[in-house]
């Protein structure tokens, strides 16, 4: 675990060395955010929408007799920004991009791919690790305002419609009990969780032996490894960051 | 200039190269022969950099690739061209984006120039009108030389072929060797042909190394090791011998 740990943060150092080629490499790096990002779209809205919408049914079956409804906007929208945004958004795109990645670069090491770029003299490190990465670090963020806007819509639209509650009553909930430090601490996991996710696909992808079942093995394990990853780093930084 | 020296390598436990020693000069056309998996690509990888040796040297143009740093590695591989048993096509480019990376990552920007050269360079491997194909959608005789116009993109002084004609049907594997002969003759590039195949060492070396048990065995002419009287020369011939 200590080798793995270490073997990753060196990748993680050689990917940073190479930050400065980011404006000469930037046609990888937008294809990346395109692959991560817009691709990632309609399915971070459909999770969040669905989120919400539960969210608003979850405080509702649990103030029920005890605490008003119309606190549900304020219990709802926190929840969101702090938790259910970044870390639901990170496993879709642990499971949606990171897998992916590990698929892509562990079927160019089995097809010695990745050596031809190296015979050609070109970093495979600064070709596929850093345009990953750094879309990764640049769209998880964007993803999960995209993500916590439609999750308090979805919550809205349940406490209007089924729980009678009314949009001025929702979103004075939601206003009274805003705070700047929640969103921006999300979005900061989110950074991380990016990272870490791109991070270990690449390393997964970097490590893949043994033809198509290698490829399915890292498949797998990149997004097992990078779901855990994500819940952990999500209590850890809940410690500092709140 | 490549000068190897007492290289060893090991696999889990597994002793590949066990004490390589050879000089090839420039201009020379080697192949280097043996079994399946006594180490022919693994010797290969090394001189280009892509495995590090347990132990000895691996000397290219005065850099040693096994303690050599990144960017001197990088600097001596710009001079190589290598073509990969599996061609090694990026899979999610085009052929002329496949032949052209090489030039574009060393900062040719010049898309006519870019165009020009991918057509000269697949004109030289028997190629034309196929600059848009993605590589899924050529054949194993196809990729191979779309792979050789790539590694000869950038035009290198030296040039090696990791089982060219492996996994090809004769008359494709007859093509090939052909072609690298003619390229041979055409480029005067110091080239090595890792290979079982001894139609292709006939027909293309001037020199050919055999490995065996992970030393250097036979080191001279072609001609020489098929009149060798040596029983283990002998039993890798046989299969050609009876061929022939």
């Amino acid at each position: 675990m200590f080798a793995e740990f270490g073997s990753a943060s060196i990748l993680a150092f050689r990917t940073a060395s190479y930050t400065s080629s980011i404006p000469r490499d930037r046609r990888l790096v937008l294809e990346q955010m395109e692959h991560i990002g817009s691709d990632s779209l309609p399915l971070v809205l459909i999770i969040g929408l669905f989120t919400g919408m539960v969210s608003a049914w979850q405080a509702a079956y649990q103030f029920k007799g005890m605490i008003p409804y119309s606190f549900i906007g304020a219990a709802v929208s926190r929840a969101i920004f702090i938790e259910l945004g970044p870390v639901l958004t990170a496993l879709i795109i642990a499971g949606r991009v990171g897998a992916s990645i590990a698929a892509e670069i562990g079927t160019m090491k089995v097809t010695e791919q990745i050596d031809a770029l190296e015979s050609m003299a070109i970093s495979p490190i600064r070709y596929l690790a850093l345009p990953r990465i750094s879309a990764a670090v640049v769209m998880l963020p964007i993803l999960v305002i995209f993500a916590n806007i439609i999750a308090l819509v979805g919550a809205f639209l349940v406490s209007n419609f089924y729980l009678d509650v009314s949009s001025k009553v929702f979103f004075e909930s939601v206003q009274r009990f805003f705070f700047v430090k929640d969103v921006l601490g999300g979005l900061v996991k989110a950074v991380f969780f990016g990272a870490v996710t791109a991070l270990i696909g690449v390393k997964v992808g970097f490590e893949t032996t043994g033809g198509a079942q290698g490829v399915g093995n890292a498949t797998i394990r990149a997004f097992v490894l990078s779901s855990a990853m994500i819940l952990i780093l999500d209590y850890t930084l809940w410690t500092v960051i709140f | 200039m490549i000068e190897i020296r007492n290289l060893y390598k090991s696999f889990d436990g597994n002793d590949v190269l066990r004490g390589i020693d050879l000089t090839i000069a420039d201009g020379e056309t080697v192949a280097i022969i043996g079994q399946s998996g006594c180490g022919k690509s693994v010797l290969l990888k090394h001189i280009i950099g892509l495995l590090r040796p347990d132990r000895g040297a691996v000397v290219v143009d005065g850099i040693n690739m096994a303690e050599a740093k990144e960017k001197d590695i990088y600097r001596v591989r710009r001079n190589i061209g290598f073509l990969f048993q599996g061609s090694a096509l990026f899979d999610s480019m085009t052929v002329l984006e496949n032949v052209t990376l090489g030039l574009r990552e060393n900062g040719e920007r010049d898309k006519e120039k870019l165009a020009r050269i991918t057509l000269e360079k697949l004109a030289l491997v028997g190629l034309r009108g196929i600059e848009k194909v993605m590589p899924a959608d050529l054949s194993g005789g196809m990729r191979k030389r779309v792979a050789l116009a790539r590694s000869l993109a950038t035009e290198p002084r030296y040039m090696f072929y990791d089982e060219p004609t492996t996994g090809l049907d004769p008359v494709t594997s007859d093509q090939i060797d052909a072609l690298i002969e003619d390229l041979t003759a055409k480029l005067h590039v110091t080239s090595i042909i890792v290979t079982h195949d001894m139609f292709t060492v006939e027909r293309i070396a001037k020199r050919v190394v055999f490995l065996h048990q992970g030393k250097v065995y036979f080191d001279g002419r072609p001609e020489d090791l098929t009149r060798s009287n040596d029983p283990i020369n002998r039993q890798f011939l046989e299969r050609y011998r009876l061929l022939a």
